[in-house]
């Protein structure tokens, strides 16, 4: 006999799980954990670079790096003498909780404040999956079009702040800053955006004041 | 993108709830998708044939409901849906002042078994 059964569960509940896991971990040690997610070349590894350099003494940041291969983001973020942690995802097209999970052990979670995750550059996969950070923070940037809200709604959605990376080229793109932050807003009104450039330093202050402040 | 990881979510939760209901062979399941998510149905029933061979869902259909996303207008309060790309107006006062919400659904709904053993 058929018969039809109501299931109504997640589909990545697995995945959820874990991120509640991680989320605990963080929140027992005092680390605030930021997952930044963007396309590739959007600037994520210079902006945990600007964003490091500008805190105080007192708050202390970490990263994990999550590189499809290579380790070149990794390298870069030791240089600077900054605690980090390479995940390669083996092909995967975005960083997944039992990721996260995996690397815990490698860092020590009690000599860091602000942990930032460099997800795999991408605008689409890592938006479904929850890693157990507190703030999600989507970085776009100026070379890519105003037109991304648009296009790719699903991860501006989870975004607890927008930042607008690449400032100094707004002119030679024309960009739309007007139909940009509008895009934003239809999708996730209670989101600040920020404008700024990691190249010329204009805006990044006030980026770093407002993560500062979430702590 | 990355429907494998999405299958692998399917299949085990299916496989679960299976076993709950002591089903011999699953025969469909019901996947509610929302209109913002990135999933390619076909890649996902493709993944799912490969992936339940050996298991009690092995040959199941997967019938997929796309949850559209529901835009409210700001200014007149008219409510709509869109699905992306979205570049979106109101259709009753053609303002761009627009709220998006929903479309983000990702969940088994309900299986279909055979339970006679
Ligand atoms: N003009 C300009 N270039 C920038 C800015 N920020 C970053 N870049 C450049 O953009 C390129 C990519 O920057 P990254 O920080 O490596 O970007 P990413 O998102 O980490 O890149 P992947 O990890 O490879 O996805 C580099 O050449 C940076 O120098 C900026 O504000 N303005
Ligand atoms: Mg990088
Ligand atoms: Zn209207």
């Amino acid at each position: 006999m058929n018969r039809k059964i109501p299931v109504v569960k997640e589909i990545l509940g697995a995945n959820d799980q874990v991120a509640a896991e991680n989320r605990r971990a963080f929140e027992e040690t005092g680390v605030l954990a930021v997952n930044l997610m963007a396309s590739p070349g959007a600037g994520k590894t210079s902006l945990i670079l600007a964003t490091a350099g500008r805190l105080p003494d007192s708050i202390r940041p970490g990263v994990i790096e999550g590189d499809i291969a290579s380790s070149i983001d990794a390298d870069t973020i030791a240089a600077h003498g900054i605690p980090v942690v390479q995940i390669n995802t083996g092909g995967a097209c975005h960083l997944d909780a039992p990721m996260i999970r995996s690397a815990l052990p490698h860092l020590d979670l009690r000599a860091i404040d602000i942990l930032f995750i460099e997800n795999v550059g991408n605008l689409i996969c890592p938006a479904d999956f929850a890693l157990g950070s507190r703030l999600n923070v989507v970085l776009a940037s100026v070379a890519e079009g105003h037109d991304k809200p648009y296009k790719y709604p699903g991860i501006f959605t989870v975004a607890d702040v927008v930042l607008l990376n690449k400032a100094d080229l707004m002119a030679v793109f024309e960009f739309d800053l007007d139909s940009f932050r509008r895009g934003v807003t239809m999708l996730r009104p209670q989101a600040p955006i920020f404008v700024l450039s990691c190249r010329s330093g204009e805006g990044v202050d006030s980026w770093v004041q407002w993560l500062i402040a979430q702590r | 993108m990355h429907e494998l990881p999405i299958t692998q979510g399917i299949l085990s939760v299916v496989v679960e709830a299976a076993q709950q209901a002591n089903a011999r062979q699953v025969l469909a399941i019901d996947i509610v998708i929302g209109e913002l998510t990135s999933i390619v149905d076909d890649s996902v029933q493709f993944y799912f044939d490969i992936l339940s061979q050996g298991t009690v869902a092995e040959g199941a259909a997967l019938h997929f409901h796309r949850e559209p996303a529901t835009a409210s207008c700001q200014d007149c309060g008219h409510t709509f849906a869109v699905s992306p790309p979205l570049f979106v107006e109101c259709p009753q006062c053609q303002s761009t002042l627009i709220r998006v919400t929903g479309g983000n659904e990702f969940c088994v709904q309900s299986i279909e078994v055979d339970n006679e053993s």
